[in-house]
């Protein structure tokens, strides 16, 4: 742990958690706390933690000890005679008294740490965090930045989820397009979500904000130093839940500056991409990258669906069947199923790829080449 | 019934029943319901039991290896569901039918048929969870909270998990009228309500704890299923809904809920511990007092269930130092039991045991509970393995502990014969260790940031997974014993004497063990 964390009393905890025996012996693998804290609360939630735990185990020992002496001494068979006492009214209200005010005591510290938490007056940047099933959307708000907009899906290989290649030190925790935030300023994190409830939980930054369907929460951090926090969603969310981390990259101010010209030049290539005329070779290969990221998980690399959970596209009547249809269903979702409206998450040209790889590929052959204008015809 | 030798041949004559299936299917006797009661809990024990082997074997290293995702998700579900639903609560049910009639005096529940009755709808409810596993797109796979808008998109299996909620309610509710009626109604003369033993205290509370929020949560589900099928929009804000209502209408029955899960174990304990220590309870009054706080309280901490859901921060704080309240109450009870024991002369049979197991490992839950409802900390810990190990040191240490003190407490008066102690003893230190071994750890990983309900996990959790895994199997594997241990002891063994235990207090122990088909015809009077 960092300096700045208060140090632990060791003969408190070892009382408890025998397993601190075991951790010395045992390799780094073992962590026995939080993740190190990157932010003042996370520190203060941090300290607040092991002081309760402290109380706890001091109360533990108390109470234990007493009621180890009686089974040692107060046993039959080493001659105890019953006493006859069954009420005893002042050590009653007593132990009615003490525990009143250890909890006042806690109380109170909990509280203010609890207030500074809630208190996202004055943010330097605002980021909006969108939930998705399964992948996270950022959009930043306010601040430096504003205007950039993008989607952060599991960038783990498939081969290793199968374990047909080796896990790497970040298996599950990796994703394709980082969340960038300078250090030391105070960034907003709104939440909200497009279908269900989503959690984004950031164990190091000390967040943890459920992502409510057409409801907006808020959090904030101010991160203390640079690195890659690491964390996944919170929320039972579907059979993607356990597949939808959260990457945040604290950065130097400059580096941001720098992150920040990089990214809007990219949306700048992308809207230059609405207007080119495409090649059906060319969508198929973008489409198949698109379905990887976006479809996969329901209607499976071989469009077969998982029979009686997910629809087939394969044959579908819908993928061989008219255009329009094909692309007002991507455009809109379903409305009561998991499948989500795609229009705001993806562009008119991501959208036409998908929808003519899908028409071209497996036992499907129309030969269709949707244009991202006609994609944009269909928004409404 | 008068006691001469004609009342004698009218109780023979009483003692005519239905022979084989016909027995079990028509019976009104608590008895026999009882022991309904308890085998239904038992099998449903090791339904939701090898439910939790197949999450942990998923669960034993990185990767898939078993089961899909979705799949998992409806094991995940459905072990909560089967576990809290058909495993403890009817197995509380079972107990207090045995014994609060025999406790209070009472030849039987107040409500013969009426009990007959809340049991059998036990079955349909709980094939409705178990099939709904194999009917197409798989049973609900949303945690057993059904949490909207998930449970909306989910398949038929939902609209069965919600029809057996239905149906549970009804038979809990039932049961709690039976048992409030018969506990305030057919107490023996002289046995006032602050004479009345502490099991059937904490069940009067309960009963009226379930009949308070079980229509609550039927509430609820009923609303689920109009979104999904009739074009509601309670909870989807799409139609000025809120899903987070559901939240709120949930937790207010599912906090209680685990009090109701937890106090009729408070009363066993508090039977247990006075009769291996050979000493009166300490503090009487006190412990029905702090038990009816509890369930008070229970009422007004919902909330600490939804920290992370977004609320105002005066709710957060409102929430927080109600919930730290309970800790008052609860300690109370604790430090009585301690004080029961110290100066006593104690004996360590497999009850005793199992009693103080029990203390030490909900207390254990009780101090993680308590950080959990500091609300800064809560953020951290929120939705992780943290809050796995907690609930399950207070439901499975707290629960399932006294159920088998319960248990090895009162076999001799159930059977006529005393069990194996040495094998008591055996199963108790088995549960014990790989009950630590399978739930300590998770408080680590909950700590290094692992969420709940993954099927999949970062390589930093591996070791402890494995670990809590192991753990699991011979937690699992244990229970087959305490099986063999209970049939042994029905086929045969040491004769029980009508009371086994020298140090235990109550009418339950005056009547001849087995206890006859009916006992109390003529009520005792209390002096």
């Amino acid at each position: 742990m960092t300096r700045q964390v208060r140090s632990v009393s060791v003969p408190h905890l070892a009382g408890l958690w025998a397993l601190a025996l075991l951790s010395k012996a045992a390799d780094a693998a073992y962590a026995l706390n939080f993740q190190e804290p990157a932010t003042l609360i996370a520190k203060e939630i941090y300290n607040l933690n092991m002081w309760m735990m402290e109380i706890c185990v001091t109360i533990f020992i108390l109470v234990f000890g007493v009621m180890l002496y009686s089974i040692i001494r107060h046993r039959k068979s080493a001659g105890g005679k019953p006493a006859l006492f069954h009420e005893n009214t002042k050590i009653e209200i007593l132990w009615t008294v003490i525990p009143i005010a250890i909890l006042i005591a806690v109380a109170w510290p909990v509280t203010k740490t609890l207030l500074a938490m809630r208190d996202s007056s004055n943010a330097d940047i605002t980021i909006k965090v969108t939930g998705y099933q399964w992948k996270w959307g950022y959009d930043y708000l306010k601040g430096e930045g504003a205007g950039i907009k993008f989607m952060s899906i599991l960038a783990t290989p498939q081969a290793q989820l199968d374990g047909k290649a080796p896990r790497e030190e970040n298996y599950l925790l990796q994703v394709d397009n980082h969340m960038v935030v300078p250090v030391n300023k105070k960034v907003r994190i709104l939440t909200t979500s497009n279908d269900v409830i989503h959690s984004w939980y950031v164990p190091a930054l000390a967040i943890q904000q459920d992502a409510m369907p057409g409801f907006i929460r808020d959090a904030w951090f101010r991160a203390d130093r640079e690195g890659i926090f690491r964390g996944q969603c919170a929320q039972l969310c579907g059979k993607g839940h356990g597949y939808m981390p959260i990457v945040v990259e604290v950065v130097p101010e400059e580096k941001y500056a720098a992150w920040v010209a990089e990214q809007r030049k990219k949306m700048a290539t992308g809207a230059e991409d609405q207007n080119k005329v495409w090649q059906l070779a060319e969508l198929i290969q973008h489409g198949e990258a698109v379905y990887t990221k976006n479809c996969v998980a329901c209607h499976q690399a071989d469009g077969k669906g998982i029979p009686s959970v997910f629809p087939a596209l394969d044959g579908s009547k819908i993928a061989t069947g008219a255009k329009i249809g094909h692309i007002k269903t991507v455009l809109s979702g379903r409305p009561g199923t998991a499948m989500a409206a795609f229009g705001p998450q993806l562009s008119d040209t991501d959208i036409a790829a998908v929808i003519t790889y899908e028409r071209n590929a497996w036992s499907n052959k129309s030969g269709d080449a949707i244009q991202p204008s006609e994609v944009k015809a269909e928004r409404r | 019934m008068q006691k001469s030798a004609n009342g004698q041949a009218q109780t023979e004559a009483h003692g005519h029943r239905p022979e084989g299936l016909r027995r079990w299917l028509t019976t009104t006797n608590h008895k026999d319901i009882g022991t309904l009661y308890l085998w239904f809990s038992f099998t449903m024990f090791i339904v939701g039991g090898i439910m939790a082997l197949i999450i942990r074997a998923e669960l034993f290293q990185p990767g898939l290896q078993l089961i899909e995702p979705e799949r998992y998700n409806q094991i995940v579900t459905l072990h909560g569901l089967i576990m809290v639903f058909g495993a403890i609560m009817p197995a509380f049910v079972g107990f207090a039918n045995w014994m609060i009639p025999l406790q209070i005096g009472a030849s039987d529940m107040a409500f013969g048929r009426l009990n007959n009755w809340s049991f059998w709808l036990l079955i349909p409810a709980s094939l409705l969870l178990v099939t709904s596993l194999f009917v197409p797109g798989g049973a609900a796979g949303v945690g057993w909270t059904l949490y909207p808008p998930l449970s909306i998109q989910m398949g038929m299996g939902m609209d069965l998990a919600i029809f057996s909620v239905h149906i549970l309610g009804i038979s809990s509710i039932l049961g709690s009228i039976n048992i409030i009626t018969t506990v305030l109604n057919l107490r023996a003369p002289g046995m006032t309500m602050l004479k009345m033993p502490m099991f059937a205290w904490t069940w009067l509370i309960t009963a009226f704890l379930i009949i308070a929020v079980m229509p609550v949560f039927a509430g609820a589900v009923t609303m689920l299923l109009t979104d999904r099928h009739f074009g509601t929009s309670f909870f989807s804000a799409a139609g000025g809904g809120d899903p987070v209502l559901y939240q709120h209408v949930f937790w207010f029955f599912g906090h209680p809920e685990v009090y109701i899960v937890i106090l009729p174990g408070f009363g066993i304990i508090s039977h247990v511990i006075p009769a291996f220590s050979r000493k009166p309870l300490f503090g009487y009054t006190s412990m029905v007092y702090a038990t009816a706080s509890i369930a008070i309280l229970s009422f007004f901490v919902w909330g600490h269930h939804m920290f992370t859901s977004g609320m105002p921060v005066a709710g957060q704080i409102f929430y927080m130092y109600a919930t730290m309240l309970i800790a008052v109450p609860t300690g109370v009870k604790v430090f009585n039991w301690t004080a029961t024991m110290w100066r006593g002369a104690l004996t360590f049979e497999t009850p005793m045991l199992f009693a103080i197991g029990f203390i030490f490992l909900f207390v254990m839950g009780g101090f993680s509970g308590l950080v959990l409802a500091m609300t800064a900390v809560d953020v951290q810990m929120h939705n992780t393995y943290y809050v796995v190990a907690h609930f399950h040191y207070t439901m499975v240490a707290g629960a399932l502990f006294s159920a088998f003190a319960a248990v090895y407490y009162w076999l001799p008066k159930w059977t006529g014969h005393m069990y194996s102690e040495m094998l008591g003893k055996v199963h108790f230190w088995l549960t014990m260790i790989f009950f630590n071994m399978t739930f300590f750890v998770q408080h680590f990983l909950g700590l290094a940031g692992m969420p709940r309900r993954i099927p999949d996990y970062a390589l930093q959790f591996a070791d402890f997974n494995a670990i809590s895994s192991i753990g699991a199997f011979g937690l699992g594997l244990s229970q087959l014993l305490f099986l063999y241990i209970v049939i042994t002891c029905i086929k045969g063994g040491p004769k029980a004497e009508a009371k086994p235990w020298d140090g235990a207090e109550g009418l339950e122990w005056e009547v001849a063990s087995p206890a006859p088909y009916h006992t109390w015809e003529t009520q005792p009077v209390i002096k």
